[in-house]
């Protein structure tokens, strides 16, 4: 009896929070809400640094709060808590009722929560599972100590950092669903110098739901590849400006799709007006080369979800298939506002965000080409071996940084070059992607919008777009 | 619990785990936001968290630290064990200690504490922004980015050598971005950001009128051929590139190997005498000012550039002993504690003989790139080899003409561009990162569409 009085005046990890969940959510309605969902979340996570031969930072983190998030027709308000109390968790949904300013006692349905959906079963001892902090150092220090290949390197950084996060998510919908979300992440970067040259180098690495993943990771591999970047761009001269044909390599290359045009694709862009896409469902907005997936669904990849923070099992949502629009990335907010249905990508960093339609794997799909065909094929222009990050302003232009490039000239790779930066709109590079290669891979991320920086995966084989505004100087 | 009764908890829980030095930061806010669409509510949010993060040091004196939201009792005490776990593999190779300065006296501007004015005033107020600035021109046909909010939040930094400062304050941001379209022409944006201490001090007709004259500015717009080009940067811009590059005076950089400046770069020449930097936390006109850092040291005026000269670097406790210095305020509190500026004043200085006067970003007739604001400074700034290639949104000035800019990056090397520096104009304008004149910098290349 004290057992369960306990647990139905605060959420409890691990326990069934049922009753409470239901007592919040007929609170909501009963006060006119249209729609009740809340989202509770526990974390867990931890960061390791290593420096030269050293580990400089080790930085635990614990929290836990509450998102509530209150809809009356088409608006919404917001509500986030440390409080998990019944106190706290009522409240919060008080403060969203007043703050929509409802007061008619509309009523609507709530049958109460369904079946709970628990993803975290076969989770829960992950925990016990992912690599010790002693074990992360270990292999961090060996990772620095790989990149120490000659005297040019300067600096030399390995970092790691995991994220276990446990969700409980229900909604007046009757949708009851519990989570374990883990993510890791190990990157490497180097600063190489001789006299006046200086370059850098940087890969990032990363999973989610794999405990034994950063064991597995071959960490000399990736040294030789960061180390390798960095020397060839030591002594790059700064690339011309113009306009030219580039080649985008594959894994992180798709940032460019990922920036340009995926972002314009979230039903968020509908809502603000802000995407010239909106009313071309079914029309061609690409070469025909292209078709563009965005999906929640593959094994082990950065931006794989067991279910959204809607409690949607995330779908794989063909977005271009043979240059035609076919589909927007959605979420409750957005089905609600535009008409288009949800996707299983309603997504948020943590709870104090509400979730809105973001990315999760996206890309571009393989083609038939090889990448040499796209090199062969460009009289000079531009390879991108490797992207920095990039961003789309409020009128669709986009611009991407180039970590290193190397000028094509007969056909052929020839000189590294820096300082180079592609910029562009969609609507007008879409078209012009014309070749896709055979050698589709993905790449982990982070991606900062209006819900906060969630994980996902970028990816693309090896494509060539026939002319974009590359800056430089 | 209030700030009094967590320093009482975490000094009780650390006796019972015996650890014997501790200090933390914890901070509490209370945060209200609306966003509208088209005079209807679209979001209305509110948030109240708590961040607390303890450093312990163990008997080895190596530092272990731990972040997390949940300050109750047993969360604490969570919180000191995990630090201590993580202690074990604190950096033995660069030590930590209490900042000399955390208990000397703070200077606290005088401001007085807003009251929140509320959800359905905030959302009043903006909904009647977005219809004053969608009235303004018939060619602004949404403001789709638009936001107005107000916070209320206090920072606490204790030690358990009874160090002890708390502050309080509130603070109002409205930010307005309109978007223009014209047939036949592509969509053109722009806004305007301001802050106040409370929802009551915004001023936001000019908020209005500056996010309505610039996206209107931008209607009649033009490619730029790619060439070099006399390029007059905004206060906004400039400070943005002084923050951006901003490792050059970081001593934690320095010492980390990814600045351009290393232990001896005190006094070396980085620009025309006539230029003078500051870093001024504490300045009259920043609405964000703290009056600690991360480690409790007071925040202060510290002059960066001297007559072109670099006078000072920022420091946290343990750069500045390694430089044989003292903290200057500029610390956060972290594993690994960061550094970094806080609010950048730029000034002309008296030296200012070889400036070209006659370049007056009002006045001036010949050929010039005005930048009135960069972007994705993320993406386009490597500040470790000192270059950056950034979109921006400014306007090309020609036969005493002025046109729109569309879509372009400007491209250079910091020490080449505070090295051409040609004219500091003699008025400042504030600005939400800082205070600036307009600055002329000579033959900065530009990569255009044309």
């Amino acid at each position: 009896m004290l057992s369960s009085q306990i647990k139905s005046n605060e959420i409890v990890f691990g326990s069934c929070n049922k009753d409470l969940l239901e007592e919040i959510i007929f609170y909501g309605i009963g006060l006119g809400a249209d729609f009740v969902e809340i989202f509770i979340e526990n974390t867990d996570n931890s960061s390791v640094l290593a420096e030269e031969d050293f580990i400089t930072s080790v930085s635990p983190s614990f929290g836990r709060g509450a998102g509530i998030r209150i809809f009356n027709g088409k608006k919404d308000g917001f509500v986030s808590t440390n409080d998990l109390t019944k106190h706290g968790l009522m409240r919060s949904v008080s403060q969203a009722i007043e703050m929509l300013d409802i007061t008619d006692n509309k009523r609507e349905l709530f049958n109460g929560l369904n079946k709970h959906r628990d993803y975290s079963l076969s989770k829960k001892k992950w925990i016990n599972e992912v690599p010790s902090i002693h074990e992360i150092s270990e292999k961090l220090l060996v990772s620095t100590k790989s990149l120490k290949k000659n005297n040019k390197i300067i600096t030399r950084k390995g970092s790691y950092s995991r994220n276990l996060q446990e969700v409980i998510i229900a909604a007046s919908d009757g949708t009851y669903v519990s989570d374990i979300r883990l993510h890791q992440t190990v990157g490497l970067n180097v600063i190489a110098s001789d006299a006046q040259y200086r370059s850098s180098g940087s890969r990032r690495f990363g999973s989610s739901g794999m405990p034994n993943e950063f064991r597995l990771w071959d960490h000399e591999k990736a040294a030789n590849d960061v180390f390798e970047s960095s020397m060839n761009m030591l002594y790059a001269d700064y690339v011309d400006a113009g306009q030219m044909p580039v080649v985008l390599a594959n894994k992180f290359g798709g940032v460019i799709f990922h920036e340009a045009c995926g972002h314009l694709l979230e039903t968020t862009q509908i809502e603000r007006g802000t995407t010239p896409f909106e009313n071309k469902l079914n029309e061609k907005i690409a070469h025909e080369s292209v078709t563009a997936i965005d999906e929640g669904i593959s094994e082990g990849s950065f931006g794989s979800l067991s279910v959204d923070d809607e409690g949607m099992e995330p779908e794989k949502s063909v977005l271009i298939k043979d240059g035609i629009l076919k589909k927007f990335i959605s979420d409750r907010a957005g089905e609600l506002r535009t008409g288009h249905k949800r996707t299983g990508s309603g997504r948020r960093q943590n709870y104090s965000f509400a979730a809105a339609s973001r990315m999760r794997n996206t890309y571009i799909a393989k083609g038939e080409h090889s990448k040499e065909d796209l090199i062969n094929s460009i009289s000079e222009g531009l390879y991108c071996k490797s992207m920095g990050g990039g961003s789309v302003g409020a009128t669709g232009q986009f611009n991407f940084a180039v970590e290193e490039g190397y000028l094509i000239k007969n056909g052929k790779l020839t000189s590294p070059v820096k300082g180079a930066t592609l910029i562009g709109e969609a609507k007008e590079v879409m078209p012009k992607i014309s070749m896709c290669g055979n050698d589709l891979e993905l790449a982990p991320g982070f991606c900062g919008s209006i819900s906060g920086s969630v994980n996902v995966t970028v990816g693309q084989p090896h494509i060539k777009v026939d002319s974009i505004t590359v800056g430089g100087r | 619990m209030n700030s009094r009764e967590i320093t009482t908890q975490i000094s009780k829980a650390a006796d019972f785990l015996n650890l014997r030095k501790w200090d933390y930061g914890a901070s509490f806010s209370n945060d209200y936001s609306v966003q509208v669409d088209k005079g209807e509510a679209k979001q209305l949010k509110a948030s109240q968290k708590q961040i607390l993060t303890i450093r312990v040091w163990n008997q080895s004196n190596l530092v272990g630290i731990t972040t997390t939201s949940d300050i109750s009792e047993s969360g604490i005490k969570k919180a000191l064990k995990q630090a201590n776990i993580a202690s074990d593999f604190g950096n033995k190779n660069e030590s930590t200690e209490f900042s000399p300065l955390a208990k000397d006296p703070i200077k606290v501007k005088e401001v007085k504490k807003r009251n929140p004015v509320g959800i359905k005033k905030l959302l009043t107020v903006l909904r009647e922004a977005e219809v004053k600035l969608l009235e303004s021109h018939e060619s602004i046909k949404s403001v789709p980015y638009n936001g107005l909010s107000e916070s209320f939040f206090e920072r606490v930094y204790a030690n358990s050598e009874g160090a002890f400062r708390s502050y309080s304050k509130s603070q109002a941001a409205l930010y307005l971005y309109a978007r223009a379209e014209e047939k036949n022409k592509k969509p053109r944006s722009s806004g305007s950001v301001k802050l106040g201490y409370g929802a009551d001090d915004i001023d936001i007709e000019s908020c209005i009128k500056e996010a309505s004259n610039k996206t209107i500015s931008h209607l009649n717009y033009s490619s730029i051929k790619t060439d070099k080009y006399l390029i007059c940067f905004s206060p906004e811009s400039f400070l943005t590139i002084i923050n951006a590059f901003s490792s050059m005076f970081n001593a934690r950089s320095i010492i980390d190997g990814v600045s351009l400046s290393n232990k001896n770069s005190i006094g070396e020449k980085l620009s025309t005498e006539a230029l003078n930097i500051y870093d001024d936390g504490l300045h009259e006109k920043n609405i964000s000012s703290t009056p600690f850092d991360g480690e409790g040291t007071p925040t202060k005026r510290l002059c960066l550039i001297n007559r072109g000269r670099i006078e000072n670097f920022i420091h946290s406790e343990s750069t500045a002993r390694i430089f044989k210095t003292t903290p200057t305020g500029h610390a956060g509190l972290g594993s690994k504690v960061s550094v970094s500026p806080d609010w950048i004043v730029v000034e002309k200085s008296d030296e200012n003989f070889d400036l070209k006067t006659s370049l007056d970003h009002s006045t001036y007739e010949g050929e010039f790139v005005y930048i009135e604001e960069l972007n994705a400074i993320h993406a386009g700034v490597r500040a470790s080899q000192g270059s950056f290639s950034l979109p921006f949104d400014g306007w090309l000035y020609k036969n005493g003409k002025k046109i729109s800019i569309e879509s372009a990056t400007v491209a250079g090397d910091i020490k080449y561009l505070l090295k051409n520096i040609v004219n500091i104009e003699s008025s400042q304008e504030v600005t939400t990162s800082g205070i600036s004149p307009h600055i002329w910098v000579d033959e900065l290349s530009i990569t255009g569409d044309a």
